[in-house]
């Protein structure tokens, strides 16, 4: 990562991979966007901090489609998309880790893995009886683990619910990245967490970072968000109050910006 | 029941699980990761320790003929706690499973007796019934997000009384009927015993049934929609569209129930099969399928059926009162249920 590449906002060079200008959203008098645009760049961890009611979880909603904003434009790679559904998202690269997961507890790590795009066997089992192709899933999602260096989790036939936290985590983020061919989208995937696991799964954002992916991560936690975001986009009152880095802010001052009591 | 546990299979190839547990591992703890981990086991069982009571009990239980009696006075309900399974799988329950089977059973009857249409059209326009009545029940369901429970518990009075008002509340006598209509009450001897046509079809469903449900990526989204609703949206699986297919599945399995019905009672009967909802649930809890869906199998359904028609037979041949076998089912259904909150419990 060079100085540039942080702030990519100086040079107009870079195409940014998901774009987001104006996005209005209300339920009922309540407004949870009010005009918010953002921009990830390719190759970055740009996290998303802001008070409760801020409008993080509604922005990060209109980004992967699982609300339709009222107003403003979307953009996936220069490209103008409308998403009315998480799976329209997804269809686009994006894939996200919901704070509640959205694991299946009583599936195996494999078929949570494969949830929704599930793989049928080769030849006539597969094409006229539609017979899933159990062995092959589990080998790749023991592939998949070991690329994304998931060592906890070695048996990929254990059901999701006899997993601790951290391990559904990197279940959930491990499918995430599987699948994500553009950009991969956490939200609080270190809330639940203990210290060492905590840990696992921001080495993990670091690693798809690393790997080329971009990585947009909602968080309440100061010292995460500061330890892996290269750019950090302050939400507040539904409005984007800023944009820092944290070569140029400190964490008291990111607070500062959240609460109302700075500017940037 | 836990000295038939330690012979059962141990979960081999799963070390790091074990491993998961093994500062909280008591015999008691490692019975009920098994028990969570074969859904289908704890139904075999029970099943099994019934058969050798009986067994002991009576010269006269074990004979191929009793058993083969047995497995005849389950098939239809067994066929029905197929339909059934499929909708409790997915957290949800018929109670109009019995109504919708017996007025399937009475279009057939109907319309091959008092229309002389041909046998195999009258089936097909039982299975028409059949579909017909799952799409409304799965219409409602997933379109007005009613819960399952309500929807068929008022579609259960429809159709009870769409039955009476179309069949006038006459019964159809077999006799009168085209052979085909109640081919499935007929038997074949096979070596010592005669097998009912009827019981081999409800097996062949069975292993169709566990055959979806287990090997195709339909029978997996089931479960997922059944084990968290939500979870399974945002994986991106059609959470509607896979309930609206299970309500029709069964209702094509409660067509093939009323043939079955047919053949086994030997005519159409508008005022038969009202305990049928409520049994075929029976067989699908005492079969360790969970209520809360997302957890169970098919073949557990079967067994339940079968412990069922298992206490009915052996404490009637025991000489028992009628009312004990009621008073048995009880008990059992509720031990059924206490176990499965037990297994449960393994999540922590």
């Amino acid at each position: 990562m060079t100085a540039t590449e942080m702030q990519p906002s100086g040079t107009a060079v870079r195409q940014p991979i998901l774009q987001a200008r104006n996005l209005v959203k209300t339920f009922g008098r309540v407004v949870g966007l009010d005009g918010v645009s953002l921009d990830l760049y390719p190759g970055e961890v740009l996290a998303v901090i802001g008070d409760n009611g801020a409008g993080k979880s509604t922005l990060i909603k209109c980004l992967t489609g699982a609300e339709v904003p009222d107003s403003g434009e979307l953009k996936v790679s220069g490209q103008a998309v409308h998403f009315k559904r998480p799976q329209d998202a997804r269809a686009h690269g994006i894939e996200t880790v919901y704070q509640n997961l959205a694991v299946s507890p009583a599936l195996d790590v494999a078929s949570n893995l494969f949830l929704g795009r599930e793989e049928r066997l080769a030849g006539p089992l597969g094409k006229l009886f539609r017979v899933l192709d159990t062995k092959g899933m589990r080998r790749k999602a023991k592939e998949e683990l070991t690329r994304l260096g998931i060592s906890t989790l070695q048996d990929v036939t254990v059901p999701v619910e006899n997993l601790s936290g951290g391990q559904r985590q990197a279940v959930a983020v491990a499918r995430a990245a599987a699948f994500g061919s553009k950009v991969v989208v956490l939200d609080e995937p270190t809330a639940a967490l203990g210290v060492r696991e905590s840990n696992q799964v921001l080495q993990l954002v670091r690693d798809l970072r690393d790997r080329g992916l971009p990585v947009i991560l909602i968080s309440h936690n100061m010292p995460h968000v500061f330890d892996v975001a290269d750019r950090i986009h302050v939400q507040r009152l539904g409005k984007c109050a800023a944009t820092i880095t944290p070569q140029s802010h400190s964490m008291t001052d990111a607070v500062a910006i959240m609460t109302g009591a700075a500017t940037a | 029941m836990a000295q038939q546990q330690t012979a059962g299979p141990p979960a081999t190839g799963h070390a790091d699980l074990a491993g998961e547990f093994l500062d909280r591992q008591t015999p008691l703890s490692r019975i009920r990761n098994i028990l969570h981990r074969y859904p289908a086991l704890s139904p075999a069982i029970v099943l099994l320790v019934a058969v050798v009571v009986f067994g002991l009990l009576n010269d006269r239980f074990l004979r191929f003929e009793n058993l083969s009696l047995i497995t005849q006075q389950v098939s239809v309900v067994g066929t029905l706690a197929i339909a059934q399974t499929l909708i409790i799988l997915t957290a949800g329950i018929d109670l109009s499973v019995g109504a919708v089977m017996i007025l399937s059973s009475m279009v057939v009857a109907q319309l091959a007796v008092g229309s002389g249409i041909p046998g195999p059209l009258a089936l097909l326009a039982g299975l028409v019934v059949g579909l017909g009545a799952g799409a409304l029940n799965g219409f409602l369901v997933t379109r007005f997000k009613l819960p399952p429970f309500i929807v068929t518990l008022g579609t259960l009075n429809i159709f009870i009384a769409v039955t009476l008002l179309y069949s006038g509340g006459s019964t159809v006598r077999g006799s009168s009927m085209p052979g085909l209509l109640t081919w499935t009450g007929s038997t074949f001897p096979l070596g010592p015993v005669r097998i009912s046509t009827g019981v081999i079809m409800m097996l062949l469903l069975y292993g169709a049934v566990a055959f979806i449900l287990g090997k195709t990526a339909w029978g997996r989204h089931v479960y997922a929609v059944g084990d968290d609703k939500e979870a399974a949206r945002l994986a991106g699986i059609p959470v509607n569209r896979v309930l609206m297919s299970v309500y029709l599945a069964a209702g094509a399995v409660l067509a093939m129930g009323a043939w079955l019905q047919i053949g086994r009672t030997n005519a159409a009967s508008p005022n038969a099969g009202v305990d049928l909802n409520l049994d075929s649930i029976t067989a699908v809890v005492i079969g360790g399928t969970s209520l809360f869906g997302g957890r169970g199998s098919v073949w557990g359904s079967l067994l339940g059926a079968l412990i069922v028609g298992v206490f009915r037979n052996g404490l009637s041949l025991a000489g028992l009162d009628v009312l004990y076998q009621t008073l048995a089912v009880g008990v059992l259904i509720i031990l059924a249920v206490s176990i499965d909150q037990w297994i449960r419990k393994v999540k922590s």
